[in-house]
């Protein structure tokens, strides 16, 4: 136990982690401090392009092994399964409505990319190799935790009008959202030009990589603040306890899957960060579409205002231990 | 001046739903609409503001018709058959137009 915490709290001192910090403490102190919008979208586009890139020319360069199509298919199931933990979990400690319970399952059982990127960078700096292909299951994991809400409302009857909603144009929108596409394309060219690719563009995505990083969680600090100060009177302590329970929850569910199919240790951490992240862009979206009635200062406040924050600070720093000292990496 | 009488439809719904909208202004044969992004505003779910969001899912959209006062009620039996379910204000005044051939 001493060695993660010792190994947690070194994580936790990184520049990423400290900006993101800053801007969360700015926004609950109303500073007036902001990112423009445009620059906020240009730097989310940025990141996933680098990340998608970095992911395929790793794949590239150490070639396809059956443990990708496991990862994939694991990333899956558990995008799908984790719903259905976190709906029995809000409906214990919460005494949130049918269909509320059910749009924040979903967000619980997608994943949050920034989270994603936040963790492969902090691996990265210390020295933690990862597997290339997990940009590609983190992009699985995206959007089947929709149809686990869907399906959590329809059995309890009150899912007909999402079910209906649920038609070709939302599958297209969920399946193909801006960051998916992004994502998933950037992996692909990647992992077509090898290293070779990269040497040609190295100095944009990789120099400024943790640069454009911290700024960018500098904004997400923002954002998570002012959500979580606006929306204080809806957190009682049940929600509060499900936003913090639930990640770590999620990541026993990463760890246990990482461990099986023989991930490397930072396999395991980042399997473990996309288990116990929330999404709160994908999931907002669909969920807003299907599920109307649910109140989105629920969800996106529990989603944004406190996991995120929480797996920022916390919640990485203690994968990465935890993946350290049960993979001996 | 030659003026010509008309209705202004304004709703202001959840960006995600645009496409959705205005598809269904499409087949109830309105095909003349302009999009408006909305920096803020508040409600019955309180205040709310552009600045800061980091979804579509939290972003909201005006969109104005204009049209022939006739085209009323195809329009506004589209537009509900989209927003029964969801947030948004519709909202619709008269006005005058000077080209009545367009609309």
């Amino acid at each position: 136990m001493d060695t993660i915490l010792s190994l947690a709290a070194a994580n936790l001192i990184s520049p990423i982690i400290l900006f993101f910090a800053l801007g969360f403490a700015a926004a609950l102190m109303r500073s007036e401090l902001s990112v423009p919008e445009a620059i906020a979208k240009g730097m989310s586009l940025y990141l996933l392009l680098a990340i998608g890139f970095k992911g395929g020319v790793s794949l590239s360069e150490h070639g396809l092994d059956a443990r990708l199509f496991f990862a994939l298919i694991a990333g899956v199931l558990l995008s799908f399964a984790l719903p259905f933990v976190a709906f029995a979990l809000l409906r214990r400690l919460t005494g949130l409505s049918v269909v509320d319970a059910a749009a924040t399952a979903a967000h619980y059982g997608s994943v949050s990319i920034v989270t994603f990127v936040a963790a492969s960078t902090v691996l990265s700096s210390a020295g933690i190799a990862a597997e290339g292909y997990m940009v590609a299951v983190a992009a699985a994991m995206e959007a089947p935790a929709i149809l686990s809400a869907l399906w959590l409302m329809a059995r309890s009857g009150g899912g007909a009008a999402g079910a209906s909603a649920l038609g070709p144009g939302l599958i297209r929108e969920i399946l193909l959202n801006g960051s998916i596409v992004l994502l998933i394309g950037a992996f692909a060219i990647g992992a077509i030009t090898g290293p070779q690719g990269m040497a040609q563009i190295d100095a944009f995505i990789v120099a400024p990589f943790q640069g454009v990083l911290c700024l960018f969680l500098l904004d997400m600090g923002l954002v998570a603040g002012r959500g979580l100060r606006e929306a204080r009177g809806l957190l009682r302590p049940g929600l509060l306890a499900f936003g913090v329970l639930m990640p770590l929850i999620g990541a026993v569910f990463g760890l246990v899957t990482g461990l099986v199919l023989g991930l490397s240790t930072g396999g395991v951490a980042l399997m473990m960060t996309l288990s116990a992240s929330a999404s709160y862009i994908a999931v907002p979206a669909a969920m807003r579409v299907a599920l109307p009635e649910a109140r989105p200062a629920i969800y996106l406040t529990l989603a944004l205002g406190i996991t995120f924050p929480f797996n920022l600070t916390l919640g990485i720093p203690i994968y990465m231990a935890v993946a350290q000292v049960l993979t001996g990496g | 001046m030659q003026t010509h009488t008309a209705k202004r439809v304004e709703i202001t719904i959840e960006a995600v739903m645009q496409r959705r909208l205005t598809e269904a202004l499409e087949s109830a044969e309105v095909s003349g609409y302009t999009i408006h992004p909305v920096l803020g505003g508040s409600g019955r779910s309180g205040h709310w503001s552009r600045e800061g969001q980091v979804s579509r899912a939290s972003g909201m959209v005006t969109v104005v018709c204009i049209i022939r006062p006739e085209r009323l009620d195809p329009l506004l039996d589209a537009a509900f058959s989209i927003l029964d379910r969801h947030i948004g204000v519709v909202n619709v005044t008269d006005c005058v137009v000077m080209r009545a051939e367009r609309f």
